[in-house]
């Protein structure tokens, strides 16, 4: 059974971790913003972003870490654009978010047009390279799959957890879900829905653009135009299917990593009876069809895309 | 303390003044990454306006950039003024061209004044039914349509590659991935000999013009209007939503394969993977600008216009990257934002102190 090798194989396991890794980062970004009650369409936008200025950080001196720390200031500006048009002055969070996806794209690449302006090939950097833990690395199945991954999809593991352990376990947490049901109720508690949101754009944001960083600096190591590709949409639409939660976000884009690895295989073993492109849009399609499967029994946060001013009743 | 208090009826000069305020005000942003990139900036603005406005062929050149944003700028101004977040334009505008030159590049044949209403009558069907499928599963299932129709332009963009190399194939283009040319009687004509200007410009502002009646005049229009300001009040009075929510697909669907049409059968004569550089997002910003009005789409769309054929002159002179064309649109759709804000609301600075009579007797 060609199929079942594919599926118990190391490799392919790896190689849907890999896959997954950014979207890890992209779902856990919206959905703090959207449990905060702000859609960010500025995401596909803040993956550039976050894609360019970690690359060009690094590629300009900077460490590998200061590249990471680098692409999530640049979300987080972005991310205070999104927050102060959309929070405090209460605009089209829809019209909002493709302005900041626009801007932050043709920022980036303005920047690198800018930057280097006769390239033909782009230039390369040393990108983080496969962890090698002592034992865990070495181990049969895991080893491979999981523990020899590089640090950022470490970090993207250990996001889900302090995310989900934010938003559960903590008072902080349960006012920023608070802030996303009823802004009223948490602006009756004495705490600012202003500032909860804000908070949460400008963290989801960041976060977000780690997920561009990741691209370019661990998944290859350089940096190209439009190699974002649509990830962010992929992301926004796997937010409904994780119910914005955490645990299910990485399920989720596990589930959708798994997925892109296979057909990536299937076409090398199965030969091209079909063209390349049907087996690229297949991330686009099966992204749809997880909306229209969760669409019935989506339960969006109840104040999303709602302004709330203060003093309103 | 900073308050905002709504204005119960902004004057007229603040309406109309402010969307070219913000326009003005992207373009003087423009100068800072200007000066960061070491350009002469005021040189820059000046090869900018002559690259825009300064020869009968650059104004032809900037209207022929012209025509496909109005048509997207009227698709997002219709969809938006019902909330039916079309961000698809994009990928309707490809479908509008593919279907423009399935039929247009030698399967049928005819006189022009058969084949030019073909095509058009094809691409805007193309188009539409690409909206209507998000719009359909919106209304009955709840899927929201901004991820589906994001999703589809690039569906779209790559099944056109796939078409491009197999049945749309160019058997004489040696292997570059582009389609047979339309055939002479299904081209859009120019309108100056010599020049690029084609008659999609014409039916592009009669597409403007008519859907500013449609708007305003019919009880269609009138009943958009209604769902666009409150569907559930619309509901209530007897409207049907779905209905509605369908009929605006098809008109937003349809102009975005307009579109493509144009740009295939009159500006490029075939279709390739490249033949929009983003029409589909642009007329977003070209609607908003509009403050969502037909006739507002054609001014708004030919400023987008001169900033694209400006920039792209711009960067041919003196070496700066034109993607400055993309920063000072994507800055122009943030600042009418604002602006629009502050047309509906007065911004009222006050004193601490202030505060607490507001707050007298909690």
């Amino acid at each position: 059974m060609e199929i079942l090798d594919i599926l118990l194989s190391a490799n392919f396991w790896a190689a849907s971790i890999r896959i997954a890794t950014p979207l890890i980062f992209g779902v856990l970004g919206a959905l703090i913003c959207e449990r905060a009650g702000v859609l960010n369409l500025g995401i596909e936008g803040i993956f550039t972003a976050g894609a360019m200025a970690g690359w060009m950080a690094v590629w300009l001196g900077a460490g590998l870490w200061g590249g990471v720390a680098v692409a999530a200031l640049a979300g987080a500006f972005f991310g205070m654009i999104h927050a102060i048009l959309t929070v405090p002055l209460g605009l089209s969070q829809h019209v909002s978010g493709i302005g900041v996806t626009l801007l932050a794209t043709s920022m980036s690449y303005f920047t690198y047009r800018t930057a280097l302006p006769n390239v033909s090939s782009p230039p390369r950097i040393t990108p983080f390279q496969p962890l090698d833990i002592p034992f865990l690395s070495d181990m049969p199945f895991l080893g491979t799959a999981l523990f020899s991954q590089t640090a950022l999809t470490m970090l993207a593991l250990f996001l889900v957890g302090a995310t989900a352990w934010v938003l559960y376990r903590t008072p902080l947490g349960l006012a920023i879900r608070a802030v996303g049901d009823n802004p009223s109720s948490v602006e009756a508690q004495g705490l600012s829905v202003y500032g909860l949101r804000i908070g949460a754009i400008v963290v989801g944001s960041s976060i977000m653009a780690l997920g561009g960083a990741f691209l370019t600096m661990s998944a290859f190591d350089a940096f190209f135009f439009g190699m974002i590709n649509g990830r962010g949409w992929v992301c926004i639409a796997l937010t409904v299917f994780a119910s914005w939660r955490p645990g299910k976000a990485l399920i989720g884009a596990l589930l959708f990593g798994a997925f892109d690895a296979f057909q990536v295989r299937l076409q090398t073993e199965v030969g091209s009876f079909l063209p390349s492109q049907v087996y690229l849009m297949m991330p686009y399609l099966l992204s749809i069809a997880a909306l229209i499967v969760v669409a019935r029994k989506a339960d969006y946060p109840k104040a999303m895309l709602t302004p709330w001013f203060k003093g309103q009743r | 303390m900073i308050r905002f208090e709504p204005r119960s009826n902004p004057a007229a000069f603040l309406v109309y003044g402010v969307p070219m305020l913000a326009a003005i005000t992207a373009l003087l942003l423009a100068a800072i990454p200007l000066a960061l990139a070491g350009a002469p900036v005021f040189r820059a603005y000046g090869l900018m306006v002559t690259g825009a406005f300064g020869s009968v062929f650059a104004v032809s050149e900037m209207l022929t950039r012209a025509t496909p944003l109005i048509l997207t700028g009227l698709a997002a101004a219709i969809a938006f003024r019902a909330k039916l977040w079309n961000i698809g334009a994009e990928g309707q505008l490809y479908m509008g061209a593919m279907a423009a030159v399935a039929i247009g590049s030698g399967m049928i044949s005819g006189p022009s004044w058969v084949m030019i209403p073909a095509v058009l009558i094809a691409g805007a069907v193309a188009g539409a039914l690409m909206l209507i499928g998000p719009t359909i599963l919106k209304v009955r299932l709840g899927v929201d349509e901004v991820v589906t129709t994001l999703l589809l332009n690039f569906i779209v963009l790559l099944f056109v590659q796939m078409m491009l190399e197999g049945a749309l194939k160019d058997p004489m283009s040696m292997g570059w991935p582009q389609s047979a040319p339309v055939i002479d009687e299904a081209a859009l004509p120019a309108l100056i000999t010599r020049m690029r200007v084609h008659l999609g410009l014409v039916i592009a502002l009669i597409c403007a013009i008519a859907l500013a009646i449609f708007i305003k005049r019919t009880v269609w229009g009138f009943e958009i209007r209604a769902v666009g300001e409150n569907a559930a009040a619309a509901r209530f009075a007897g409207i049907s939503v779905t209905k509605t929510m369908i009929l605006v697909a098809a008109l937003s669907g349809g102009l975005a394969g307009l579109a493509g049409v144009s740009e295939a059968a009159g500006t490029r004569g075939y279709l390739a993977t490249d033949l929009s550089p983003g029409f589909g997002y642009a007329g977003i910003v070209v609607a908003m600008l509009a403050r969502l009005s037909p006739i507002g789409v054609i001014i708004s769309a030919l400023f987008v216009a001169s900033v694209f054929v400006g920039a792209d002159s711009m960067s041919r002179a003196i070496g700066v990257s034109s993607y400055l064309a993309d920063l000072i649109v994507a800055m122009s759709l943030l600042c009418v934002l604002v602006g629009g804000f502050l047309v509906r609301f007065r911004v009222i600075f006050e004193r601490r102190q202030g505060k607490e009579s507001h707050h007298g007797n909690p």
